[in-house]
């Protein structure tokens, strides 16, 4: 196991190193290493906080743990739909799947004309600034509260879910869309503008198709964020859809086995979703 | 045959773009989704929350209750991303091609990943709430399941961007598979590995709010209590609160960000 | 007793790519020893056949008496200690420190938990130091190797691979990313290590104006198989036309010291 091996003199130094002066690794703690160290003392601390200050309920953990896989294994191994026919689960995920579309282009269409205005090197800084502001505050509201504050004026369906939805969509997709701008060589704009372009042809000559496969990646990241958006909406504020029968399959009718034929449908979908993204990416070579 | 090209090429373009919307025009069929409707809703709701959703003064007096349930959902979030981060180093570790032990080894901790990660957060609350109730496990555990998922994922990504030559490097000096783990792969990946932890806490605070609602825990249960009771003046200031949290956690995380990549 | 002998090694990566064929050669103590070849000519593979970074397909590599491709693990590792190797990105840890990536070096020596912790010796780090003032980086030891230009990285590449107390350095194209003036500096190093302090060198370089200004002995490789060894003095034209083609070959020996990197 230990090898260590004393080392041969390279050549001889014409002075011995003061080795006092090199006791340990005594590189000058740099900002960023003290930085990491601290991030990760910090999550460490709220972590152990967090779990001393859970609402537990007077659970016994260790029943609830072998419950859940006792359920688990229910759940995985005998799925079957007892409330829901075949064709109304399809029909949820075609809900659930179209509600994800909707949002998604609605988004991505306004999205795009705002990430135009974002974006430092097409627009003033003021108009970036303000949008890029807006857009951070849309996004810091979970999209649930957007969908409930719509819900108020429109009541609980399909509008208030695709609005609200919507809307957190195009705080993300902007953010991601004025990035992908930005990232435009300046060289080739200033090329553009030499030969007397105007605004919207460089943007559709040189902007748009440089930035296009980011642009068409972020967008489908997004569908699947949306797709399980809409599952949750589904669930939490009875937009209908395949989440709503999830809630239904398992706050009302207990039934773990329906509970189990609808993850799977959701499980598959989502894999599917997954490797159409990844394939993208690998096709249009973008790192998102 | 240039212009060929360029002709076909836009018709391609709009091709894809016919389909799509298409597409969406049945989207909107199925869910009866009515695109004016939606504008003036649209427009309408937010007349109405000009008009009434801010908080008075009497919401204010709900504040310390608000932000208990806050400390809960931020400590939640960073609890689930703290150690789903543990977790997904060392199943990225075996995962990622630059670092893994076996092909077996990789394709189990793949494949669990992407099992993981692919049943949403929601999906993990409504199984965890038959055994764990409405305790606050049930929305850390779901958080925790779908941020291990995600983690493992961007970590392998990441152990198979950054390190690549440097693990041929010290393979070339004898170092052995643990050696090469710490004292490379791991220094060079840290600060990713920070950012995404980072993002993973802005994102997992939205979906606890989210589950909250669903298991009656955290910030997500005062806005619904409020919600359904009508005081609107009080969800108003639940959601004033989240943004703030958020946006200062968005501002922490990049200036650290800035700081360490 | 020849310090390594290479004896009919084949490399195929699959039925099509076939990067080295029948390669026999040996070097003897103190040489220095300049492979050169077009790119993807087999160089590379050659070098990490030696060190087995590469498994080869068939043939023998024989190092400082033992049978290369028949030791398991740690064999192979405390043999790769013996071996020190250059690369042409540098291949160091980005986010370390000079001093911390040559400690790297002595990886193989050590257990595998104080490697991994980064536990080294009063006398390791007395000794990198040493390296590092030979190779003129005294001033540079804490300082994150991302800072430094590509002459200094490949600096700290050489003083790493020396911290290994090496027999021989397996020098990978290690100018092909600088430009003349770091380029002369780093041939300088390497010429200076083999002849003050005796280290065995082969070196891969597609420059061939650079191997005959610096190599005794050179080997030239075409498509996997070696079509030149011998001294320097008796390469020829015609032999440099055929390793590299014609036209190259011309370009190659007018320019003289313009066609550097």
């Amino acid at each position: 196991m230990q090898r260590e091996q004393s080392l041969a003199p390279l050549w001889q130094p014409k002075v011995r190193p003061r080795l006092g002066q090199h006791r340990a690794l005594n590189k000058p703690l740099d900002k960023g290493t003290l930085f990491m160290r601290l991030t990760m003392a910090i999550f460490l601390a709220l972590t152990v906080l967090a779990f001393a200050s859970f609402d537990y309920q007077g659970l016994n953990i260790y029943n609830a743990f072998l419950g859940t896989i006792a359920n688990f294994r229910v759940l995985m191994l005998s799925p079957q739909l007892t409330h829901f026919s075949l064709v109304e689960a399809a029909e949820g995920m075609l809900i659930t799947l179209s509600l994800a579309l909707l949002t998604t282009v609605i988004g991505a269409i306004l999205a795009l004309f705002f990430g135009l205005l974002a974006a430092q090197n097409l627009s003033s800084p003021l108009i970036s600034g303000l949008i890029k502001g807006g857009v951070a505050f849309i996004r810091a509201v979970p999209t649930i509260l957007w969908v409930l504050i719509f819900a108020i004026a429109a009541g609980l369906g399909s509008v208030a879910a695709v609005t609200g939805m919507a809307f957190h969509s195009v705080g993300y997709l902007v953010k991601a869309y004025a990035e992908a701008f930005e990232e435009v060589d300046s060289g080739v704009i200033e090329a553009l503008r030499a030969t007397g372009a105007s605004w919207w042809q460089i943007v559709c000559q040189a902007v748009l198709p440089t930035a296009q496969s980011y642009l068409l990646s972020w967008t489908f990241v997004r569908f699947e964020i949306n797709f399980v958006g809409a599952l949750a909406m589904g669930a939490a504020a009875g937009a209908g859809g395949l989440g709503f029968d999830l809630f239904l399959a398992s706050a009302h009718y207990f039934d773990l086995r329906e509970v189990g034929f609808i993850t799977y449908l959701v499980l598959a979908v989502a894999l599917v979703l997954e490797t159409i993204t990844t394939q993208i990416k690998v096709r249009l070579r973008v790192q998102t | 045959m240039s212009a060929d090209y360029l002709i076909k090429k836009r018709s391609n373009t709009l091709k894809v773009l016919l389909g799509l919307g298409f597409l969406s025009l049945a989207a909107a069929f199925i869910t009866q989704y009515d695109p004016v409707t939606g504008l003036i809703s649209g427009l309408d709701a937010m007349r109405w929350v000009a008009a009434n959703f801010y908080p008075n003064e009497q919401s204010l007096t709900r504040l310390p209750s608000i932000m208990n349930r806050l400390r809960e959902t931020v400590l939640m979030s960073i609890a689930a991303t703290t150690v789903a981060a543990f977790s997904a180093t060392f199943f990225a570790l075996l995962g990622a091609q630059t670092t893994k032990v076996n092909d077996a080894l990789r394709l189990m901790s793949r494949s669990t990943a992407a099992f993981l990660r692919n049943i949403p957060a929601v999906a993990w609350a409504m199984i965890l709430l038959f055994t764990f109730g409405q305790s606050s496990l049930t929305g850390f555990l779901a958080l925790f399941f779908s941020t291990f998922g995600f983690l493992s994922r961007v970590f392998m990504e990441t152990f198979d961007e950054t390190t690549a030559s440097s693990i041929e490097a010290l393979t070339a000096t004898g170092a052995s598979y643990m050696q090469i783990i710490f004292q490379a792969v791991l220094p060079a990946s840290l600060p990713q590995m920070i950012s995404w932890m980072l993002y993973m806490v802005e994102t997992n605070i939205r979906d606890a709010t989210l589950l909250g609602i669903l298991t009656g825990t955290g910030i997500g249960f005062s806005f619904a209590l409020f919600y359904k009771s009508m005081n609107y003046h009080a969800a108003s200031l639940v959601v004033i609160v989240i943004v703030v949290t958020i946006l200062v956690i968005e501002y922490i995380s990049n200036h650290i960000r800035r700081v360490i990549l | 007793m020849s310090l390594l002998t290479v004896k009919g090694v084949s490399k195929h990566y699959n039925e099509r790519i076939v990067a080295l064929s029948d390669v026999s050669f040996a070097i003897e103590p103190g040489e220095f020893v300049v492979i050169i070849g077009s790119s993807g000519a087999g160089k590379s593979t050659l070098l990490r056949c030696i060190n087995r970074i590469v498994e080869v397909t068939s043939g023998v590599v024989t190092f400082d008496g033992l049978d290369v491709g028949s030791l398991d693990k740690r064999e192979l590792r405390k043999m790769r200690t013996k071996v020190g190797m250059i690369f042409q990105h540098y291949n160091l840890v980005n986010r370390l420190c000079v001093l911390e990536n040559v400690l790297h070096g002595r990886l193989g020596y050590k257990s595998t938990w104080a490697g991994a912790l980064g536990i080294y010796s009063e006398e390791e780090k007395a000794q990198a130091l040493r390296v590092l003032r030979l190779v003129g980086l005294e001033e540079q030891v804490y300082q994150r190797c991302d800072q430094l230009s590509g002459g200094q990285k490949q600096r700290v590449g050489i003083a790493r691979a020396l911290l290994q107390d090496p027999k021989l350095l397996l020098c990978d194209e290690p100018i092909s990313s600088l430009d003349p003036n770091a380029s002369k500096v780093i041939m300088d190093y390497l010429k200076k290590i083999n002849t003050e302090l005796g280290i065995t060198c082969l070196v891969n370089l597609h420059q061939v104006h650079i191997a005959l200004a610096y190599a005794e002995r050179i080997i030239g490789v075409k498509r996997g198989r070696v079509v030149y060894d011998g001294l320097t003095e008796h390469l020829t034209a015609e032999t440099i036309h055929d390793i590299y083609g014609s036209e190259a070959g011309d370009l190659l020996l007018g320019s003289g010291g313009n066609h550097v990197g």
